[in-house]
């Protein structure tokens, strides 16, 4: 067996048969293209795109150990995604559920979204068989569990959660070749629930923190799902965004991305009753514009604090 | 005497493999699998015992494979089929399904004849394992 | 060709003499069938010198109202409804002298639920007429208003898989041979070996009716000893094809009864027993439970010449509106005539829910079905277990396989012969579904099978040469791009 410091410089190694050229199969397993896209569509969040270089990285080394038979062992790859909501969580989810079929640690790559309700039931007798069917679903794929530490209710003994804790943790160990989970939710919570099951904390090789986006990193956001749209903020319009942004971070319930998702689909609304008001005839360039009193009439800007319920 | 039904009951026993290859094409075609078994080969037994519901929206073969490990552990005995189901309009139905477990001897059915006016006859036909009580038929 | 509208409207319509039919107001080149009306596509070759617009409005008016003269009576009716509209004539590519010429009825013409009725108007006359060289019907295109006062199968593809429990792959069938001369004990004979040896049907042929040599009764009797003894030897469903056709309905009413009565799931007719009788035989099974399989005799004789008759496409077409459950379409690889893209045509008519406009393969008109039963197609003639891959590829799933004599022929006997093309079947289905490239590797997946079924063996050894490989007199005349009427 040759390592790279004993290759003779003469011969070439991607010719010899227990050579791997690392390079070309992150071509051709699409590893390239799928990080490429993430880097491409997703603004911001550069340490999780650094972790996800890393662990792809990982898998891809491990995958040519694997075929020149220096590696045997399954790796364990379940994953904890931190962070709060809004955060990419689960599109880069998706994007890691295509990055292990492609590389052949999961057989189809689908992504199964659940939270509790999908697995615990309401009866006895009804926990497993909720659980188990979700398993299914999940076998050859990524099971995405949202808000996992809602699993454990510490506070009720007879919590119906603790079977389906039970049940994930003897898959999570015994048919990680079948299938990879990943627990996603709130970083302090996550945390006490690791605390609280360390078995659970055991078995997730991968930890990967979203932090919350930057102002100007929403604003990216909010101009990118404008122009999927056809839309476009003014200048004026873009400066009341930023401050937007600045305030609804001080106010309850934010959401990064999926705030400003809301917040925009109300500035079209404003803009659409703002035209139909005004009449006569509209140029396109006024149809795809979004201006700052759009944004500005947003309650944002009244609201002096923190608690109101709804996000207007 | 050997059971013919089901689609592929002219080959050796199929492997684990082979079914699994079968379970992921109806799988790949977005079809239910389920898994049925039952002790009266009887070619009009329609109602084979289920072993629970059919499995929707699963993607890979092996999660009908670990049922299908459970079945047999617990009705290994006893004649096991996988059927497809696709619920697609103008289908609603079973689009494949073959027998993945036998009991080890296959008495095989005995027919009966009644003789009717004008040289008709009426036959009946019955499993041979039917004369025992349903689930002691091939202990 | 000249193709403006030069229909005669007001008093002059009606004036006494004869009249161009083109003036008569059978060439319509602006009208726009609507969605309740059924058209027709004819080929029509007229004799020279006849102009093709002429010759098509001829069609038009001679299907529906028209006769040689102008007629009084005409305006005691909403005639302009009534009459057959030709509004569009295509020169037949690559055929001079040929023209495809598309007319359109109104619902109003025709008796609901009745092929009788429907086929009096669009090939009564007219295919006698003297104007023409030859005339043949394309295809047709059927409103669902229409279809919804049939019937259809009584049966489909669906419920007979249920029936018989059978899933997933074609169903096996066998012509018991001889045709003719076999007593009913040594016909019961054939036909228990061939289901036993793992056949889901055996087959009457299509002249095996009460003969001199054995009495229909004694054949019903001992076929389904056959299959009774076969069933119970098997635990599958089995079947065989009771030809009930007969001189008269009541024969033939007495016959299906017998079927029934002996527990048969299926009777036969044949296709010259006339579509009335069809249509009543089909009311017959749906009270009954029974499948219908219909043996298309007959129909060479005016389906195969392409410039004149009526294509199969449209016989298939009526036969799912009259009611059958089977109906011989084809085997695009054994001794009878079928092209494989026309032949795709005829199989997609019986099966689909919907059948897209698609002249490749001779289909001329979107077609919905309307939820009507699927018809299951039958190819019989001349295949046998070495071509299985070849069939699979080009007739489907859902599809009876006939091998008569690639059954009864074989070295080993009979019951051989059947298990040699159920193992051959499976294997292939199982190959396919297993995602293998079975068209190229068919030959290996057959071989591999053979190791474990010596009657496979023998039967590809030898049958292993014998092909039909001779030009099709049916193609579809079509150039990839539609062409406009000029």
């Amino acid at each position: 067996m040759s390592t790279p410091q004993q290759t003779e410089p003469a011969t070439d190694p991607s010719t010899a048969e227990d050579a791997i050229d690392l390079r070309r199969e992150y071509e051709e397993s699409g590893v390239a293209a799928i990080l490429d896209e993430l880097d491409r569509d997703l603004i911001g969040l550069k340490p999780v795109k650094k972790r996800i270089r890393e662990i792809a990285a990982l898998l891809l080394v491990e995958r040519a150990r694997k075929q020149l038979g220096l590696a045997h062992e399954m790796l364990t790859l379940h994953m904890s995604f931190t962070g709060n909501p809004g955060t990419g969580k689960t599109t880069v989810a998706l994007r890691m559920a295509d990055l292990l079929h492609r590389l052949g640690y999961v057989r189809r790559g689908q992504l199964v979204t659940v939270t509790r309700d999908d697995l615990v039931g309401q009866y006895i007798g009804h926990t497993a068989p909720k659980t188990k069917e979700v398993l299914k679903k999940a076998i050859g794929g990524v099971l995405f569990i949202d808000e996992a530490y809602y699993l454990y209710r510490p506070e009720n003994e007879r919590d119906y959660g603790q079977e389906a804790i039970e049940i994930l943790l003897q898959v999570m160990e015994n048919q990680r070749e079948d299938l990879v989970v990943i627990l996603a939710g709130y970083a302090d919570r996550m945390e006490r629930f690791f605390t609280s099951n360390p078995g659970f904390r055991s078995r997730i090789a991968h930890h990967v923190e979203f932090p919350d986006y930057a102002d100007p990193e929403l604003v990216g956001i909010a101009e990118q799902m404008l122009e999927r749209q056809n839309y476009r903020l003014s200048e004026s319009g873009r400066e009341a965004l930023t401050r937007y942004i600045g305030r609804r971070r001080q106010q309850p319930h934010f959401a990064n991305g999926r705030s400003i998702r809301n917040a925009l689909d109300r500035a079209r609304m404003r803009q659409a009753n703002r035209l139909f008001e005004r009449g006569g005839t509209l140029s396109s360039e006024e149809l795809s514009t979004i201006e700052a009193e759009d944004i500005l009439a947003s309650r944002v800007f009244t609201m002096q604090v923190a608690g109101s319920e709804d996000e207007t | 005497m050997r059971i013919t039904q089901g689609t592929f009951s002219y080959l050796p026993d199929l492997s684990d493999a082979q079914i699994t290859a079968q379970v992921q094409y109806c799988l790949n075609q977005g079809w239910a699998v389920s898994i049925e078994f039952t002790d009266d080969p009887h070619p009009r037994n329609t109602y084979w015992e289920m072993w629970e519901n059919p499995m929707f929206d699963v993607a890979d073969a092996k999660a009908v494979m670990d049922e299908l490990a459970k079945a047999r552990e617990a009705v290994g005995d006893r004649y096991i089929r996988l059927s497809g189901f696709d619920a697609s309009h103008g289908w609603e139905t079973i689009r494949l399904s073959f027998i993945v477990n036998r009991p080890a001897d296959e008495p095989g059915l005995h027919i009966t004849r009644e003789n009717g006016p004008g040289r008709t006859i009426r036959y009946t036909t019955r499993a041979y394992a039917a004369d025992r009580p349903s689930g002691r038929r091939y202990a | 060709m000249d193709t403006t509208a030069q229909t005669v409207r007001g008093k002059d319509r009606y004036k006494a003499g004869v009249l161009e039919y083109r003036k008569m107001g059978y060439w319509e080149p602006d009208y726009e069938p609507k969605d309740t009306d059924i058209i027709a596509c004819f080929r029509v070759s007229p004799q020279d010198g006849v102009d093709p617009i002429e010759a098509s409005a001829a069609v038009a008016g001679e299907s529906s109202t028209a006769t040689w003269t102008v007629v009084w009576t005409d305006r005691l009716t909403a005639c302009e409804k009534y009459r057959g509209k030709c509004y569009r004539v295509d020169p037949v590519p690559n055929a001079e002298g040929q023209y495809f010429a598309y007319i359109a009825y109104d619902l109003d013409l025709f008796e609901p639920g009745s092929i009788a009725n429907l086929t009096a108007s669009i090939i009564g006359n007219v295919f006698g007429f003297k104007p023409l060289k030859a005339l043949r019907l394309e295809d047709m295109r059927l409103p669902v208003a229409y279809l919804k006062t049939f019937r259809g199968p009584a049966t489909g593809i669906v419920v007979e898989r249920e029936r018989l429990d059978k899933f997933g792959r074609p169903l096996l069938g066998a012509t018991v041979k001889p045709k003719l001369g076999l007593s009913g004990r040594n016909y019961g004979r054939v036909v228990y070996e061939a289901l036993k040896g793992g056949l889901d049907f055996t087959k009457d042929d299509e002249n095996i009716n009460s003969q001199p040599f054995m009495h229909w009764r004694d054949r019903f009797l001992y076929c389904m000893e056959a299959v009774n003894k076969a069933e119970a030897e098997t635990g599958e469903v089995k079947g065989t094809y009771l030809n009930v056709t007969a001189a008269t309905m009541e024969d033939m009413y007495e016959r299906a009864e017998l079927a029934k009565e002996l527990g048969s799931v299926i009777i036969m007719i044949d296709l010259v027993i006339g579509y009335t009788a069809i249509q009543s035989m089909a009311n017959w099974a749906r009270r009954n439970d029974m499948i219908l399989h219909l043996h298309r005799a007959g129909h060479g004789t005016y389906t195969r010449q392409k410039t004149h008759g009526v294509s199969f496409r449209v016989i298939a077409k009526w036969m799912r509106l009259a009611g059958v459950d089977h109906i011989h379409a084809g085997t695009v690889v054994g001794k009878l005539e079928g092209d494989p893209a026309t032949t795709r045509g005829y199989y997609d008519i019986c099966r689909e829910v919907y059948n897209p406009l698609q002249l490749e393969h001779g289909i001329f008109f979107d077609q919905d079905w309307a939820s009507l039963n699927k018809v299951m197609p039958v190819a019989s003639g001349g295949i046998h277990a070495g071509q299985m891959h070849q069939l699979l590829q080009h007739l489907g799933e859902d599809v009876v396989l006939q091998f008569g004599g690639g059954t009864i022929g074989h070295p080993m006997g009979i019951a051989a012969g059947a298990s040699a093309n159920r193992v051959a079947l499976e294997a292939m289905i199982l190959a396919r579904n297993e995602g293998r490239d079975y068209v190229n590797e068919g030959p290996d997946i057959l071989q591999d099978a053979a190791r474990t079924c010596q009657p496979l063996q023998q039967a590809l050894d030898v049958w292993k040469d014998v092909t039909f490989d001779y030009t099709s007199t049916d193609t579809p005349d079509f150039v990839p791009t539609a062409t406009a009427a000029e």
